[in-house]
């Protein structure tokens, strides 16, 4: 008797994703609903940001990198100027580097109630969505009442900050603080107790410790998968030094450490509550003094024009670890900038977290290391010559019919 | 790992020349402080051949098996080519990592290097975009193809060179093109 032969098929995803903000293709291996192997393909939306940073001058670069991510417009700036202050021996004041703390948690906040209402929308719990959407509206008004704008916030200046936060505004961010620490066990209750979240996130995508420090992971990825890797904790920088907090993993919560879709949903809404905490920390211990060490531009390019060096930035973004290399050669422009966003690491890492999961699981899983690409969505079918679609609705749709079949 | 085995940044750099005495080229610590504590930290920066540069990540990992891979930078030199890899030892213990960059200069007329994906997978993306950016080779790299530029962009056209292999004839500079 003739046997049949088993085939595996290919689904390739993307160049546009469903589940992600920004464009980056998936080639899966599929046996019926499983995924067998995973390629990653990147660089649909790569803009020659380097390229033109090495055609401007510092403070130009610093406008230039806070539309590298519309999330991360803080953390991009930052840490180029963290770069620069290191190449060129820039001492940063001690109030500034407590701002610089402020500024940094509140963009974490943030991020990571953005992600947990993507989380919720990819199983379909759209009203989570909201819900959490709704919560982040609090967190942007403060930056805009801090910084004078929602997202891009035009705060950072090489060697410091360019706007304090004076006595009169301590009001307004402790009743800010006041409101996420009210409806963090809401949203604690939400995502950690409901069972079907349960049902859908734990045991899916798993990440080992082991595969997470192979493939240099960053950020909460890492730290849901037990690797105790923060920059904050590990190296320091800002005045995070001065400040009591730890490294936040899974057992914190649950007792033991799964590394899987769950656990980076605890590392996640652990992490906002760390981030009052230090805000908190900063707004009690911050030092009086100048907010910048020179409030010239035009003072400090002529300095920076003299600078030949190298140095590098670094910063625990939301996602993970941010990382500039910066190389000045006594010109207007650096000879040389590498940015090095976390996403960049966490792309590897989605190979073994896809493996062995059901294409209805996709969404979640890739939405778990809270990928930084933006976003549109077609789906591409492909068996033997013949090409079918799925858009972006209809994975949608698989992933919600998902949850349903779970609902008890 | 414990506080004994951690060695400080004067011994890492020490077990580097050690171990691969004249083909070290420079080696600097870079201490900072940051905070009202002035806690310090530490950037090693090495300069160092590239026929020893797999062993040096090597004997890297061998003082912290959990060896971190950051990124690799890289600039054009009109004659060389150099690469900046840079690494952190020790993390997990607050106030305990020490970044270390080691910095290899590759001859234009033999722009290869030896991949490390066998040491550490998760540096693969990074060599890849090393040799699309700046027409390097990456001997024995696992996954030869381009990560970040299109399949269709020129062959021969590295994004990162200052020589005739530049994107100079790419550029277009909007307000000089006319509509």
């Amino acid at each position: 008797m003739k046997t049949a032969e088993k085939t595996t098929y290919q689904l390739p995803i993307g160049p546009i994703h469903p589940a992600l903000k920004e464009p980056v293709m998936f080639e899966f291996e599929v046996d019926g609903e499983r995924i067998v192997n995973v390629n990653v393909r990147l660089g649909h939306v790569h803009r020659g940001v380097e390229w033109t940073g090495t055609q401007r001058n510092p403070i130009q670069i610093l406008y230039l990198a806070e539309r590298i991510c519309g999330i991360c417009s803080y953390c991009h700036p930052m840490a180029f100027s963290l770069a620069v202050e290191r190449t060129a021996g820039i001492e940063v004041p001690e109030r500034a580097d407590y701002l610089r703390v402020i500024h940094g948690e509140l963009e974490r906040i943030c991020s990571h109630i953005l992600w947990a209402g993507v989380a919720a929308h990819e199983i379909g719990f759209d009203s989570v969505l909201f819900l959490t959407w709704q919560m982040r509206e609090k967190a942007l008004d403060l930056t805009e009442y801090l910084t004078g704008n929602r997202i891009t916030k035009g705060i950072t200046m090489i060697g410091g900050v360019r706007r304090d936060i004076t006595p009169d505004m301590h009001p307004k961010i402790q009743e800010t603080l006041q409101y996420y620490k009210e409806i963090f066990k809401k949203l604690q209750h939400v995502f950690l107790d409901d069972k079907t979240f349960q049902l859908r996130c734990k045991d899916c995508g798993v990440l080992s410790k082991e595969d997470a420090i192979k493939l240099c992971a960053v950020g909460p990825t890492a730290r849901a998968s037990g690797v105790k890797k923060d920059v904050r904790l590990d190296q320091g920088y800002f005045a995070y030094s001065d400040l009591d907090f730890d490294y936040i993993t899974p057992d914190i919560y649950t007792g033991e450490v799964h590394g899987d879709v769950y656990d980076r949903i605890v590392v996640r809404l652990l992490e906002i509550q760390q981030s009052i905490g230090l805000i908190e920390q900063c707004l009690n211990q911050m030092p009086a003094g100048p907010i910048v060490s020179e409030p010239k531009p035009l003072k400090l390019l002529a300095k920076l024009k003299n600078v030949s060096g190298e140095g590098i930035g670094r910063l625990e973004a939301p996602r993970g670890e941010v990382f500039h290399y910066v190389k000045l050669s006594a010109q207007d422009a650096p000879y040389a900038w590498k940015v090095r966003a976390p996403t960049y690491n966490n792309i590897l890492p989605w190979i073994p977290m896809l493996t062995n999961q059901q294409i209805a699981d996709i969404p979640i899983v890739a939405a778990s290391t809270d990928p930084c690409m933006s976003c549109t969505n077609r789906v591409t079918i492909v068996k033997n010559q013949d090409t079918s679609f799925l858009d972006k609705e209809e994975l949608h749709r698989m992933s919600i019919q998902k949850t349903r079949r779970l609902q008890l | 790992m414990t506080q004994k085995e951690r060695l400080t940044p004067e011994e890492i750099i020490q077990s580097i020349k050690d171990m691969f005495t004249t083909n070290i080229q420079d080696a600097r610590i870079e201490k900072r402080t940051m905070g009202k504590k002035k806690t310090e930290f530490y950037h090693l920066w090495i300069r160092l051949d590239k026929t020893i540069f797999k062993e040096a990540v090597r004997h890297l990992q061998s003082l912290d098996p959990a060896l971190h891979f950051a990124v690799a930078s890289g600039y054009d030199l009109n004659d060389t080519i150099e690469l900046v890899y840079s690494f952190s030892l020790y993390h997990g213990v607050r106030h305990q990592e020490i970044s270390v960059n080691l910095t290899v200069a590759l001859l234009k007329s033999d722009p290869t290097i030896e991949t490390i994906t066998d040491l550490i997978p998760g540096s693969l993306i990074s060599e890849q975009e090393k040799q699309e950016m700046l027409g390097i080779t990456v001997k024995n790299i696992p996954k030869n193809t381009r990560v970040f530029i299109a399949d269709d962009f020129p062959k021969g056209v590295y994004p990162w060179r200052r020589d005739e292999t530049g994107p100079k004839k790419l550029i277009r500079i909007l307000h000089k093109v006319k509509s």
